[in-house]
């Protein structure tokens, strides 16, 4: 019997169309967008200006704070100009410009691909490095992962959970990394375990990788500190939450951080990240980005420089469908349509999925029958109909009471409902507004 | 004989629980003053909350708790009914200007292409909170009607030709409710003109001329002409953006003429004498004609004289 986890979930058509087809570096653009906030937390704060010589990995914007990263020149070059453009939601956010000259690097990276096993068990020196290359987490939510390895005082992480389970119909570009990486994830892997102090750590993988699982579990077969959970296929168990509960069974308390219960969760692109950190002195300046859809021509995984327009890789691809529908960054359950492809790729781009258009309308909004089918599947234990209602008469204080906070906008609810309410962007709102008011009291 | 006793003991009962309840009313009984329901119902009763408080009676309530009233208006009753309020009340109203909502948004479908699809849930709130909105402006109507539904008053609808909102004058009652729910703040109380004329900069658009042109014609791109020809030190140029004070503003109309781009609008106007020695406007791009913003202007203005 596979572990998931209990409450609710949905398992949505998986489409991998890409799985099989192995990471390709992707050509260098001719031109860079490199926004200065990829990250939660404070944007950084840009060192370079117009004319300024940069090389690839150079440091371009220091972070803002305690909660935020540092950003790096994808490429090298000449930065024409630190301005605003609009990012992936239409609103101009500010970012690097840079034209791109050949592919110097800096010295200190080491550019080789061999695998560099051995490392110093220094917690501290660990951290700083994953701080310095600007890692952040690489699932989607780009939290710092330098904060994430320094738990709140008096709490100590007792176990470390890589998340391999990429639970999003489309997307593989984790997949992809886990069968060509795997060994550079291992050292990751034991570089976090590390840094955090701890003897265990899982790496969850749900049970339609199964290639994956078996080639991670032959390069841990020396090692009992580490342990390959397959996990039964369901929605949306790439969830930090969800994760926790699937493999170790534990619950984390409404509102409290995964540590709570003993746990730090991290992407394997993250561990991937860290190795390259760490071992190779290389900051975070390139991510595995699938590109996919029913109608593209060659679905892809690519190796892309964060700042690198949709548009190169749509053409990379074979070019934009004529049935496009919508284009998402990111899967088709959490993903978030973009209005132009001049969009670039940043740290949290984990895909970019093409839709057709029959299959991206969405239908017109019917009443609710009260079915109870989104309270049935959401994974947070939720009443999302409710949650709606209240985020649309505005009346916040209900919202509150009733955890909008506790949302994961995994969007289980929208897609499992009949009359076609679309429940999440109303939870959304009412997401947005409720923290508000949460921060604008704690001042 | 049961149906006797039945009828005695229930009486007894009843008229216990009479004398309990009179105490009890005597011993908790709550003052108010009385003249709270009578500025009550001095005022329209509408509940819009158009005042700041939370319908009429909780506003009736700080009327009677209040020193004076200078803070105190209700924009649905206007001047008429705050002098009743304070004739009640032994105070002195306060007389303010009526006022009356405009949209500041004129990047009709016609002026402002479409970028993108929006076929997300229809409401304002939603939209503005995924995205920037379906045209290149990232500060206009989005066009969902979220305005609509929060007036009480049937004031504001939206017009499918152009959809953008529209406000019809005498039905406002500013009470401020589309002003709150517009996500992009466009919807500003102006002062109430003579003969409900008004001129104001009908755009929010704080980008640079050059690309708020690029994505709605009738932009406010910021070149400050309507500043400098003001007369009266009306207008305020800042972040790209003309605003036009309406206290200061005489409506001579100088600075409609003025805007290269139409972003500024006269309503409910006589129609101007054609004259032929008018500068012709500076037409920054040939291929469209400059009649065709100012027609639409020129169409809202029957629209709203009608109403």
């Amino acid at each position: 019997m596979l572990k998931t986890f209990k409450l609710g979930g949905v398992h949505p058509a998986e489409n991998k169309l890409s799985a099989d087809k192995a990471i390709e570096k992707l050509a260098l653009p001719k031109s860079v967008f490199i926004p200065i906030a990829q990250h939660i937390g404070a944007p950084a704060q840009a060192l370079v200006k117009k004319g300024d010589q940069v090389k690839v990995g150079q440091l371009i914007a220091q972070a803002g704070g305690f909660v935020s990263a540092n950003i790096h020149s994808s490429v090298s070059g000449t930065v024409k100009k630190v301005d605003m453009a609009p990012d992936a939601s239409g609103y101009p956010k500010q970012g690097i410009f840079i034209d791109v000259e050949g592919d110097e690097w800096m010295e200190s990276i080491h550019t080789g691909d061999d695998l560099v096993t051995d490392f110093q068990a220094d917690s501290k020196a660990i951290i700083d490095k994953i701080n310095v290359a600007g890692v952040v987490g690489l699932g989607g939510a780009t939290f710092p992962t330098h904060v994430k390895l320094m738990p709140p005082q008096g709490m100590k992480a007792e176990m470390l959970i890589i998340n391999g389970v990429e639970c999003e119909p489309y997307l593989t570009s984790d997949h992809r990394l886990m069968l060509e990486k795997g060994s550079e994830i291992m050292v990751g892997i034991r570089l976090l375990m590390c840094a955090l102090q701890v003897n265990k750590a899982y790496v969850g993988i749900e049970n339609n990788k199964k290639d994956a699982i078996a080639h991670l579990r032959n390069l841990v077969s020396a090692d009992s500190s580490i342990e390959v959970v397959p996990l039964k296929v369901k929605y949306p168990q790439g969830g930090e939450k969800q994760l926790i509960k699937a493999v170790t069974g534990r619950e984390v308390p409404s509102g409290a951080l995964p540590i709570a219960v003993g746990a730090v969760v991290s992407n394997v692109g993250t561990a991937f990240a860290v190795y390259e950190a760490v071992q190779k002195n290389k900051p975070l300046i390139e991510r595995v980005v699938t590109i996919t859809g029913k109608s593209v021509k060659k679905p892809s995984n690519f190796l892309v420089r964060v700042g690198t327009p949709v548009q190169d890789l749509v053409d990379a691809a074979g070019g934009l469908p004529e049935d496009t529908g919508k284009i998402i960054s990111g899967g088709p359950m959490m993903g978030k349509a973009i209005a132009s492809l001049e969009v670039p790729v940043t740290k949290g781009t984990s895909g970019i999925t093409i839709m057709p258009a029959p299959e991206a309308k969405r239908e017109v909004m019917k009443s609710c029958i009260r079915c109870g089918r989104c309270v049935t599947v959401c994974p947070m234990g939720l009443e999302p109909y409710y949650l709606m209602t209240v985020s649309d008469k505005q009346i916040w204080d209900k919202a509150e009471t009733n955890r909008v906070m506790d949302c994961i906008e995994c969007g289980s609810c929208s897609y499992t409902c009949p009359a076609d309410r679309p429940l999440l962007d109303y939870i959304r709102l009412g997401k947005g507004k409720v923290g508000q008011i949460i921060r604008s009291r704690k001042k | 004989m049961t149906i006797v006793y039945t009828i005695i003991t229930l009486s007894a009962i009843g008229t216990l629980a009479a004398v309990i309840l009179y105490f009890v009313a005597q011993k908790f009984k709550v003052y108010e003053d009385p003249r709270i329901d009578d500025v009550e119902k001095a005022l329209p009763g509408a509940n819009c909350g158009g005042c700041g408080f939370a319908g009429c009676r909780a506003f009736a309530e700080a009327c009677v708790k209040a020193d004076d009233l200078a803070s105190l208006y209700c924009p649905v009753g206007g001047n008429d009914c705050m002098s009743g309020v304070a004739g009640i009340l032994g105070l002195e109203a306060v007389v303010q200007t009526p006022k009356v909502a405009v949209v500041r948004c004129n990047g009709s479908c016609e002026h402002r292409p479409k970028t993108n699809q929006y076929d997300g849930a229809l409401s304002c709130a939603v939209a503005a909170s995924l995205y920037s909105g379906d045209t290149g402006c990232q500060y206009g109507c989005l066009g969902c009607g979220d305005c609509v539904v929060a007036c009480d008053f049937d004031a504001i609808h939206m017009n499918p030709e152009t959809g953008l909102p529209e406000v019809i004058d005498d039905k406002c009652v500013a009470c401020g409710a589309c002003v709150e729910a517009c996500p992009k703040t466009l919807i500003e109380l102006r002062k109430k003109g003579p003969k409900d004329r008004k001129i104001y900069v009908a755009c929010r658009n704080e980008d640079k001329g050059g690309i708020a042109k690029k994505s709605c014609e009738v932009a406010c791109i910021g070149c400050s002409k309507c500043f400098k020809v003001c007369p009266f030190d009306a207008i305020t140029m800042s972040n790209n953006l003309a605003f036009i004070d309406a206290d200061k503003c005489k409506l001579c109309r100088k600075c409609v003429l003025e805007c290269p781009t139409n972003a500024i609008i006269e309503v409910n106007f006589p129609p101007r004498k054609i004259k032929e020695d008018l500068p012709p406007k500076p037409a920054e791009k040939a291929e469209k004609p400059v009649a065709a913003p100012k027609s639409a202007t020129d169409k809202n203005q029957p629209d709203n004289t009608e109403n």
